[in-house]
């Protein structure tokens, strides 16, 4: 585990706070169970701005390499499922647009919000990754990588993925999961302002 | 005048319908609740009643009285085929539905008692519904004879139609009344198979529920619904053997539609105005369990129990020479142990029943695979005599073995959810997928310890130690099953196995275990099979056999109709050894049971996932007479379906005593892509014919498993294939 | 109280918004050709259609689908309908025939998206859908033989 790093914050670290104190006012608190996230704050101490960019990115990787974002960033047409990760049962694919097969889309069985009485998740646009964006089997450095390139991340700026992670209700379905699935770590503002503080450092990769 | 009107009887339907039946007396009226008993038997002949079988309308539609349960497996198709047979009948004119619950006329002959089972229900109507559609032709011909004053040898009936060569023609339905009034022939004259246009015809049949059941019409237990009707769901105990300590019902009764709740002997039994409130009622309801006599062991104990067991003398069930002295010198000893899990049956219906009472008498519908027994034990439960109970066989989604009741505990269930409400309130009980699969009555789980030797190319000597629950033991069934000690549930198919081995001995342990247990589909031959053709592969390969020819040659000439299925299946799949060739391997498995015998060979590669597929299988079966060749076809390939996910994943796990898998996520199914491409040749026979809903399911497990071998990754000592994924 | 309209009828049905749209319309409108088998949408037996596509009843509260169009079993029409019913009952699918209410709505979903499916194809539309029965060799073939069908 990294040292905890105590010094104080600085201004960038209060403008996050802010966002992150924003954020949280839409953003469900973590549910029980969940692990943590440090806060972007807390790296401010880091002099080197590349490694204090690459240390945010680090911290997010809990969170994209958590079960709920990696089993729906397959890196074959299949997702996974539960916290086990397990393949989706029954078996479904990407499709031609991310959502299912003809006469078994994503829809048959996911609807806009989680059924908790069922344990099945929804969401409004309920879906797979494109395979450009598979983190399957990734370091989190190749999934910084693939995070950044524009031909593979669906054409957004550092600006746009921000504000993907901190909008997409399907992103921020991963802290509110439903019953019977450990959401991601941390919050969603939490995770909202780690990578704003990674894109306004630089948005630095881990080396490998 | 309603179905359910008692008063409905013979001379009324004969005055209002104005035309008629044959045999009448068990019309509609038979599904009457006071009509009960007495409307269920016809007077005459109790061994031999046509008209309990038989009932052609005004219409010329011809309804068979089917007394075994459809569930998929065909009778009311094939039941109907015997009958039409012999009264030729032309297809389109026959109807089928249930007889009413009625052990006199419509006991299982091959049990003594009305039930469906041991795929009998071919074997032992074949020679009573041909004669009662041969009774039914000899009295419309009587009819039409003494209309038309001719001689009825000269009367002809030919697809459906009555004919005289004088040109005169008519139909069943015009000489329908006037053949009801003729005597009842005791034995009439059977067709020579020479003259049948209809058993064994290829396309000359279809099933007679197709239509219904593509357009959701088929009416199941579950589709039940009365006026004031409450549905119920039970809390049942998370341990096998928990009993209910105290329970709070207090939230339970909060939540809308709910309306009572009650202890009965299974559990707490939540009533509601439908199934979603009664759930809900359930998910809040507070019940502390006794698990003082509780079962509290996991399937990983009871496996290594079983395991020690089996290296313990046990119960002789089969033996020949002295084989425990030949493996103690051989040279080369080769053992091997398999473990099979306990299996749920998961119908896709879940078990259900519905009931209605007044205090006097009872009606029951529900999917009743044992009608005398269920029906005795509502009785007893409702306090009322048997004859004013009513028992009505619904069509169910499904049984594999599930609803063949030993305990009958889905019928006391249903009964004392309605004396505990009280009269004039039907209930309906619903059980849930987690209900079924929690619920136990698992095929039990078992351990086989085989060891072989093998002598100058040669099996010279087989021991077999089986170590299993028996759910037949302290039963009232014991005595059907258990001979010497030895229930032959546990056994067959492995206390004697079609290759000649001269030191052979087989020995079983039953130990008692907290778990309920019950047959499923294909009893013992379900871990028999795989044991027993298993091994005999492992042991041709290290003999330098082929599987198949080696098979052959150990099969000597007391086998010849197992022989000649594996040379048919062979043949089919054109067989050149287990290969593997181009990365696909081929295994190959023979079983007989319950008098059919099935061969298959199965094509095989490993997927890149470590998950088996199962590209083709080719089955040859012999199950005699063929009645219905498209129904035997349906079953080798549902068959096949089956034993296939079940070997490659089904496994219901204990935890301290706690079922593991809650529902299909857990319990995997075999799914449309997992099933494999089937071809089945059905060996022409003039034997009498036997059972088809069961033989298909034992060879592909085995199959698999051999062709699994013959890539390199051994035969699976534990099934399922694909274990442990909870 | 829920407004659902089901086979082309308004009706309102007074149950709690968390009630699957299977039991109400089981239980509530008394259509029982929509099965239950699962509840978790593992198996398929509840399919019915909103808006025209396959949606798993059992998971699916009545307060998702106010205002929507629902589709049973009961109220199939059209020409997928008619050849997939049609292929069903001239190939005898169906077993114990309980899963097969699902069966064919999830058939006739996928030839209304697709006319020609290969077996891949109706592997990934018909995975869904457990028959017990392994009715699943008849299956195939049959939406073969209505895709022919619906070729003329």
């Amino acid at each position: 585990m990294r040292p905890l790093l105590l010094s104080a914050a600085a201004g960038l670290a209060l403008c996050l706070a802010g966002t992150a104190l924003t954020l949280a006012q839409s953003a469900n608190q973590a549910q029980p169970g969940g692990a943590t996230l440090r806060p972007a704050a807390s790296f401010s101490n880091i002099a080197n701005q590349r490694d204090r960019s690459v240390a945010l990115f680090n911290e997010m990787g809990k969170v994209l390499t958590h079960p709920r974002c990696m089993n729906c960033h397959p890196v074959s047409d299949r997702p996974r499922q539960g916290d086990i990760r397990k393949p989706h049962e029954p078996l479904v694919v990407r499709g031609k647009d991310g959502h299912g097969a003809p006469g078994l889309h994503c829809t048959t069985c996911h609807g806009k919000q989680n059924y908790d009485p069922a344990g099945i998740p929804g969401d409004g646009h309920w879906a797979l990754a494109p395979a450009s964006m598979a983190w399957e089997g990734k370091t989190v450095a190749q999934i910084c990588e693939q995070l950044k390139d524009q031909n593979r991340n669906g054409s957004r700026d550092l600006a746009a993925l921000v504000k993907h992670v901190t909008t997409d209700t399907l992103v921020l379905w991963g802290w509110k999961p439903g019953k019977g699935r450990q959401p991601a770590p941390g919050t969603a503002a939490e995770f909202g302002a780690l990578m704003q503080a990674w894109a306004d450092t630089g948005a630095a990769c881990p080396a490998s | 005048m309603t179905v359910h009107d008692p008063k409905l009887s013979r001379r009324s339907l004969l005055a209002g319908a104005g035309a008629l039946v044959i045999g009448f007396h068990l019309p509609r009226a038979a599904k009457a609740q006071s009509g009960a008993g007495a409307a269920y038997r016809p007077g005459g002949n109790a061994t031999f009643a046509p008209n309990a079988f038989i009932r052609v309308a005004p219409d010329s539609t011809v309804t068979v009285l089917v007394k075994h349960i459809e569930f998929g497996q065909g009778p009311f198709t094939g039941l109907a085929t015997l009958a039409a047979e012999e009264m030729d009948a032309a297809w389109s004119q026959m109807r089928a539905e249930h007889s009413p619950a009625d052990v006199k006329l419509y006991a299982n002959l091959a049990f003594g008692v009305q039930g469906t089972g041991g795929s009998t229900a071919i074997a032992n109507s074949w020679e009573q519904m041909r004669k009662a559609g041969a009774a039914a032709r000899v009295m419309l011909v009587q009819a039409a004879a003494s209309a038309w004053k001719v001689p009825a040898s000269e009367i002809t009936v030919s697809d459906g139609v009555i004919g005289h060569s004088s040109g005169k023609k008519g139909s069943f339905g015009e000489f329908a009344e006037a053949a009801a009034k003729q005597p009842v022939p005791e034995n009439p004259p059977l067709k020579p198979a020479s003259a049948y246009k209809l058993i064994g015809k290829e396309g000359a049949v279809t099933r007679l529920d197709s239509a219904d059941k593509s357009r959701g019409k088929a009416q199941f237990t579950i589709d039940i619904h009365a006026p004031n009707m409450l549905t119920v769901v039970v809390a049942r105990p998370p341990r096998f053997g928990g009993k209910v300590a105290s329970f709070d019902a207090a939230e339970t009764l909060k939540i809308k539609g709910v309306v009572d709740v009650k202890q009965i002997g299974t559990g707490v039994a939540v009533y509601a105005n439908g199934m979603w409130p009664a759930l809900k009622g359930r998910e809040v309801l507070k019940v502390t369990w006794d698990e003082s006599a509780a079962e509290k062991r996991g399937s990983a104990e009871l496996i290594a129990e079983y395991r020690k067991l089996a290296r313990q003398p046990g119960t002789v069930a089969g033996t020949h020479g002295d084989a425990e002295a030949v493996l103690a010198k051989a040279d080369k000893v080769i053992e091997a142990e398999f473990v099979f899990p306990y299996l749920a049956h998961a119908p896709m219906e879940p078990l259900d029943g519905y009931l209605e009472w007044d205090g006097q008498q009872a009606l029951a519908r529900f999917g009743s695979q044992f009608q005398t027994t269920e029906h005795q034990t509502i009785a007893t439960i409702l306090g009322l005599p048997p004859e004013k109970v009513s028992l009505e066989t619904m069509m169910a989604g499904g049984s594999f073995g599930r609803r063949a009741q030993v305990s009958q505990h889905l019928a006391a269930e249903l009964a004392m959810v309605a004396k505990a409400i009280g009269p004039n309130r039907p209930v309906k009980v619903v059980w849930t997928r987690e209900d079924d699969l929690a619920g136990g009555y698992y095929r039990p789980l078992f351990v086989h310890r085989l060891r072989g030797a093998v002598k100058d190319g040669k099996i010279v000597a087989w021991a077999n130690h089986i170590v299993g629950q028996s759910f037949f033991l302290g039963t009232p069934f014991e005595a059907m099953v258990v001979k010497n000690g030895i229930d032959a549930t546990s056994v067959e198919g492995a206390n004697e196995i079609f290759y000649e081995v001269p030191d052979f001995r087989c020995e079983v342990h039953n130990p008692k275990v907290g778990v309920p247990t019950l047959w499923w589909r294909s009893v013992g031959h379900t871990h028999t099979g795989y044991a027993v053709e298993c091994f005999i592969d492992e042991l041709l390969q290290a003999a330098g056999q082929d599987p198949l020819q080696g098979r052959l040659a150990m099969m000597g000439d007391k086998h010849a109709r197992a022989a000649a299925v594996l040379r048919a299946v062979g043949e089919m799949a054109n067989w050149k050894g287990a290969g593997p060739v181009d990365g696909r391997a081929r295994g190959v498995a023979v079983v007989e049971s319950f008098s059919s015998f099935v061969a298959q060979i199965a094509e095989v590669s490993m997927g890149p996932d470590g998950e088996p597929k199962v590209h083709k299988v080719w089955c040859a079966v012999d199950c005699g007479v063929a009645v219905n060749p498209d129904i035997i076809r349906a079953q080798m390939e549902g068959g096949i379906g089956f034993g296939l996910g079940h070997a490659l994943y089904g496994e219901i796990t204990l935890d301290q005593g706690r079922p593991v898998q809650t529902n299909f996520h857990e319990y995997r199914s075999l799914r449309i892509h997992e099933m494999p491409e089937v071809e089945v040749k059905i060996i022409a026979s003039t034997a009498s014919p036997t059972g088809v809903g069961e033989p298909g399911v034992p060879p592909i497990g085995p199959a698999v498993a051999n062709a699994l071998a013959a890539l390199g990754h051994g035969r699976p000592r534990q099934l399922p294939v694909k274990g442990g994924t909870v | 109280m829920v407004s659902l309209k089901v086979n082309g009828t308004s009706q309102n049905v007074d149950v709690d918004d968390d009630t699957p749209l299977l039991w109400a319309i089981r239980d509530n409108l008394g259509l029982t050709g929509t099965k239950f088998g699962c509840g978790v949408a593992q198996c398929g037996a509840c399919t019915v259609y909103v808006d025209g596509q396959p949606v798993r009843s059992c998971v699916t509260p009545v307060s998702a689908v106010d205002g929507s169009d629902i589709t049973t079993i009961e109220g199939l029409a059209g020409k997928e309908a008619e050849a997939v019913q049609a292929a069903w009952i001239a190939r005898d699918v169906p077993q114990c025939g309980y899963c097969q209410s699902g069966q064919v709505m999830s058939a006739i979903a996928l030839l209304k998206e697709n006319r020609k499916p290969t077996d891949r194809d109706i592997d990934l539309a018909m995975n869904g859908n457990i028959c017990r029965c392994a009715t699943y060799v008849r299956i195939r073939a049959a939406i073969h033989d209505a895709a022919r069908a619906l070729e003329i």
